[in-house]
């Protein structure tokens, strides 16, 4: 299995929004709450489609929910 | 445990129970005592044609009384999404079951090459779409249970 080098923000955003729960935002951006959770932990990269579907969730830019951690990948280079 | 993990679970005891109760069952009702119909081509088309519906329709009724218990006991109903991550693992899951199955295949060809008698293919082959079947399901498990 490949390693994730996307990290994100996705808990510190659902404590500013009102301590969202991970099933509230797996039911707005209908995927499963496994798959929330999958994401926060950096086990899975979702697709683009998904990561624009949860920036929407909390209306900020895409950059500001994930971002990609270059030092990792070049040291893996 | 997740939903799709107990699903696959549930699929996987199905699959032993199913393989081992048919196999038993073929085996009292034709071979005992009788081993020569281990070469007829007849017996073995049969046998893999009843398998197919019986093992499809063991797995309905068993997901259905499963998820019937579950919800009962846990007032969870069976997975209502299948997002992108199912998907991906459900893909991953069938690349390894094509390719334990096609190793299968090659050891059966391999036992028909070397003058083996037929039915060992055949047994062969049936197995071998079986550990494909294991293999799959579990794989599912090893996935979810890791996150991904």
């Amino acid at each position: 299995m490949s390693k994730c080098f996307i990290s994100n923000n996705i808990r510190k955003l659902r404590f500013l929004a009102d301590e969202m729960t991970q099933q509230q935002l797996a039911d707005k951006t209908g995927v499963t709450r496994q798959t929330i959770m999958a994401i926060e932990n950096g086990k899975y990269s979702p697709t683009l489609e998904l990561a624009f579907r949860i920036a929407g969730v909390f209306h900020t830019p895409l950059e500001e929910v994930f971002s990609f951690d270059e030092k990792v990948q070049k040291g893996k280079k | 445990m997740y939903d799709r993990e107990k699903q696959s679970l549930v699929s996987l005891i199905t699959m032993v129970l199913i393989l081992g109760s048919y196999t038993l069952y073929v085996y009292h009702k034709y071979i005992a005592g009788n081993l020569d119909i281990l070469n007829d081509f007849k017996f073995w088309g049969k046998a893999y044609l009843i398998l197919i519906p019986v093992s499809i329709a063991a797995q309905i009724i068993i997901h259905i009384i499963f998820f019937t218990i579950n919800k009962i006991v846990t007032n969870e109903g069976a997975p209502a999404i299948t997002d992108e991550r199912d998907q991906l693992i459900e893909l991953k899951a069938i690349r390894i079951a094509h390719w334990t199955f096609i190793a299968g295949f090659i050891l059966s060809m391999g036992s028909l090459a070397t003058g083996v008698q037929p039915w060992v293919m055949l047994i062969a082959l049936i197995y071998s779409g079986f550990i494909a079947a294991i293999a799959s399901e579990s794989a599912k498990i090893y996935f979810y249970w890791k996150g991904f």
